[in-house]
């Protein structure tokens, strides 16, 4: 039997693999990584979304060469990152308003642009309240008008750091403070909404992708080829969050990869509004898997089980799965 | 106050806020015992080694896999490799192929010539080694390697012991033994053939030797009545496979028979294979389960056309052929004898009913205590009497090339400790590194890689090595097949999944620190450490 030695015990799936040749390495396993959230924030513990942006920024600022510039929409990621006169960004960040980073993104992209530095890149960042909610007319017509600027929403279901509200990017069934777990229709309700990285790649912007904090190496890749496109870029990155899911702070990214790994969040990657990549399910779960660990679910299961809003939740995975082809053929 | 409008406060690094005072339960290294390490009768640091060779660095791998066991190469063939039984790979799909790895950097020690670090500083003592069998040369390579001076002394005409003299070629070829033998002499070991130690008080007095190590070997058969007329060949297991190492070729005749149902009975009947006999049947009086020889040995023999009779017993053996008699299992388990006979042909008949040792050399020796015709000894591998130890197959313990091979570096650092007039103790175990531990989802799908096996019609036929070698591609893989249970291999999850970059990456083979100033104690390192390196401790508060 002879066999290519292909195989790295871990292969790409852990942060770094002193197996791997340094290029394949992902940015967070190298030492001088940017850390461009600094220690000292005040995110909860186990915070999905601390992570995700300490993720994503370094994998930009890398792929910008340390030229970049952040707009940031009101929201945890601010507010834990940036109590007056303390700040853990270690690059430079202006926050206007709640709704219009977009906006704000927009106008030093062209700030950049009449100044002739080219290469100083832009992102804007937000929760999915700003985005989805309260910042997505501006966030359109960036999108509209294709302007030089990656906008990354870290999704984490709800308004949290105001205390647990819902957003247009709530799941059905979840619990909030304002979707309550009583009477015969518990949680969030079904059929609302918003499809963002849909809505994203509607406007036929030359770049969409999803990620979870629980795929480095994906993730990583998707920002890096973000940054050397030119116009609107989007990316979506499911960042779950303990307290405000009811779930154990180190379950951050566990929860992460069954959300992946059930299909209830679809993480691939789209251009010019096509679908061209798509990050398959390496271990197929049933939804219970994802939905047992967090509280917001709780009711499902207890005191009174709910197979029948497990099963629409089910179909939601299934419709996924299908839609984006998430399961490779033969495979469990 | 030339602060711009509305700002009063100079700009500060959220670095000043020490969030690790939120702290409830603080991540902690631990570096765990993984099941291989802790189920190898010679203590090697299996996953130890592996860490090195999964990087290609061989000779790295082979000086950490000798420091416990000077026999690579020979372990990699006749171990029976109880590490890869407990391997937690064996939940997750097939326990790596540790006893192949071990094979290839043995092999690879040999082709290039490596040679061991150079020992210790001499102390000016003596030790005498009798027997050099597994466990006598490894105690001479443990001892000489602390610098004590040894003399080891063999009765026979070759050194190796069992493994030459009991252990077929086709499982352990003899160019491979003589290499790492040599390599142990080349150390300054005095090695002295045929010099049977009669009395070992006496021999010590005369050599002026300051501590004695016997190990001689189990090399007695043991015998069974069984009436037989003068027409009957009746050998005995140890003679035949001795009487291999020399010129004469011992004679079987075609149909052979081979009496018992340990790994010696199946070797008999191999080797009755290889010498020539169309027959080759083993009479056991009980069933395959109670057999003690091992599964893959028993499945070899059979695949070489070997028979196997259960449950029966041989009443008497004349020039006709041999008479058995069925048994069957009482509620015991135990087999009795039913009246039923049953007569075969049979050229000769070997028994292989196990061995004795010759402690002769002992009656002399006051106060030893002696039962089931092995020597009792401690902890420490002492008999009763100060300063001279004792391992391999005289003392009650289970009868393996590796088994021995253990007992000689456990007895050469008690002697060593006796010599210099201290206790050795050694280090504390650490606890089990489980499967329960690990994060399995990290690691790559990769089923083992087997090892060639030489084809049928030359194990029947000649003494070539059954099994073959893994090559540098293949044993590559195999070596990272490991999970690295219990003990970090730097894969950079705690430096990357902590939301407070509380962890400090302190370079290749350096590892990792917490910086307990951010750790909020989230336990996310903990979580997403693929080989369960990180234990939770709660604060006290």
């Amino acid at each position: 039997m002879h066999q290519p030695i292909k195989f790295y015990q871990t292969g790409t799936h852990t942060v770094g693999n002193r197996l791997l040749k340094p290029e394949q390495r992902t940015v967070q396993s190298d030492r001088s990584r940017s850390n461009s959230l600094n220690c000292g924030h005040r995110a909860c513990q186990g915070c999905g979304e601390a992570l995700g942006a300490r993720y994503a920024i370094d994998a930009a600022m890398s792929a910008a060469r340390r030229q970049l510039v952040a707009a940031n929409a009101t929201g945890c990621l601010e507010v834990f990152s940036t109590p007056y006169p303390e700040s853990s960004w270690q690059i430079p960040w202006i926050h206007s308003l709640f709704g219009n980073a977009a906006a704000v993104a927009t106008g030093m992209a062209a700030a950049m642009k009449v100044k002739n530095r080219g290469d100083v890149r832009v992102v804007a960042q937000g929760g999915d309240g700003g985005t989805t909610d309260i910042g997505f007319g501006c966030l359109s017509g960036m999108f509209e008008r294709n302007d030089d600027v990656l906008y990354i929403c870290y999704d984490n279901e709800a308004y949290m750091n105001t205390g647990v509200q819902r957003s247009s990017a709530t799941p059905p069934a979840a619990r909030t403070a304002t979707t309550a777990a009583v009477g015969d229709a518990p949680g969030n309700v079904f059929g609302q909404g918003k499809d963002l990285p849909a809505i994203a790649m509607a406007h036929g912007i030359p770049y969409v992708a999803t990620a979870t904090v629980a795929d480095l190496h994906d993730l990583e890749d998707k920002v890096a080829k973000a940054i050397a496109i030119r116009g609107a870029k989007y990316i979506h990155i499911f960042v779950p969050c303990p307290l405000g899911w009811g779930a154990a702070a180190h379950d951050t990214i566990r929860l992460a990869r069954l959300a992946k790994e059930t299909g209830l969040f679809p993480v691939f990657e789209a251009e010019q509004g096509e679908v061209t990549g798509i990050l398959k399910i390496r271990r197929k779960l049933p939804v219970e898997e994802y939905l047992k660990p967090q509280r917001r679910f709780a009711h499902l299961f207890a005191p009174t089980p709910r197979p029948e809003i497990i099963a629409r939740i089910q179909a939601i995975a299934d419709r996924n799965i299908r839609r984006y082809g998430l399961l490779d053929e033969g495979a469990r | 106050m030339d602060k711009p409008f509305a700002i009063t406060l100079d700009p500060g690094s959220s670095r000043a806020n020490h969030t690790g005072s939120w702290r409830t339960s603080r991540p902690v290294y631990v570096d765990n015992l993984p099941p291989c390490n802790r189920a190898c009768p010679a203590g090697e640091n299996i996953q130890g080694w592996l860490f090195h060779a999964e990087a290609g660095a061989y000779e790295a791998a082979w000086r950490v896999l000798v420091r416990d066991n000077p026999f690579p190469a020979i372990m990699g063939r006749v171990c029976y490799h109880p590490c890869e039984g407990a391997c937690n790979r064996g939940t997750l799909d097939e326990a790596v192929g540790i006893n192949s790895v071990e094979r290839f950097l043995g092999d690879e020690a040999i082709r290039r010539g490596w040679k061991f670090d150079p020992p210790a500083a001499a102390s000016g003592k003596r030790v005498l080694v009798v027997g050099a069998g597994p466990s006598g040369l490894a105690a001479a390579y443990h001892l000489a390697m602390l610098g004590h001076r040894v003399t080891v002394r063999e009765a026979g005409p070759l050194a190796g012991g069992m493994m030459r003299f009991g252990i077929p070629k086709y499982r352990l070829p003899r160019d491979v033994l003589d290499a790492e033998v040599r390599r142990i002499l080349e150390l300054g070991v005095e090695l002295v053939l045929n010099s049977k130690v009669e009395d070992i008080l006496a021999a010590m007095r005369q050599g002026g030797f300051d501590a004695a190590f016997l190990a001689v070997g189990a090399h007695i058969a043991k015998r069974a009545h069984i009436p037989a007329g003068d027409a009957a060949r009746i050998l005995d297991a140890v003679s035949l496979l001795r009487g291999l190492e020399g010129a004469e070729k011992p004679m079987l005749g075609r149909r052979v028979v081979v009496y018992g149902g340990g790994n010696t009975a199946l070797d008999v009947a191999r080797t009755a294979r290889r010498l020539g006999a169309t027959e080759a049947l083993i009479v056991y009086r009980r069933t395959r389960e109670k057999m003690p020889a091992h599964d893959f040995e028993v499945e070899e023999a059979l695949q070489e056309g070997v028979m196997i009779k259960w449950l029966s017993t041989i009443r008497q053996a004349g020039a006709q052929g041999i008479t058995l008699e069925k048994m069957v299992l009482d509620e015991k388990g135990f087999p009795q004898p039913t009246g039923e006979l049953e007569t075969i042909a049979a050229d000769s008949v070997v028994l292989a009913l196990g061995q004795d040792v010759d402690l002769s050399l002992l009656d002399k020796v006051p106060g030893l205590e002696i039962v089931d015709g092995v020597v009792k000894v401690g902890p420490d591998m002492m008999t009763r009497h100060p300063g001279l130890f004792a391992g391999g197959d005289m003392v009650p313990a289970e009868r393996t090339v590796t088994v021995a091979a253990g007992h000689g570096k456990k007895a050469a650092r008690h002697i060593d400790a006796w010599l210099r007039g201290t206790v050795y103790a050694p280090p504390a175990k650490h606890a089990d590194a489980t499967f329960e531990r690990l994060n399995p989802w990290y690691y790559s799908d990769a089923p083992k890689t087997v090892r060639p096996t030489l084809d049928l019609i030359r194990r029947q036929s000649t003494f070539d090595e059954v099994q073959g070698a893994l090559d540098e591609g293949n044993a590559l893989f195999e070596a990272r097949r490991c999970l690295s249970c219990g003990n970090c291999f730097e894969c950079d999850n705690c430096y990357g999944v902590c939301p407070d970059g509380a962890v400090v990456k302190l370079g290749p083979g350096e590892r990792y620190r917490f910086d307990y100033d951010y750790c909020k104690g989230c336990g996310i390192c903990a979580s997403e450490c693929p080989c369960g390196a990180i234990s939770m401790i709660p604060e006290e508060i």
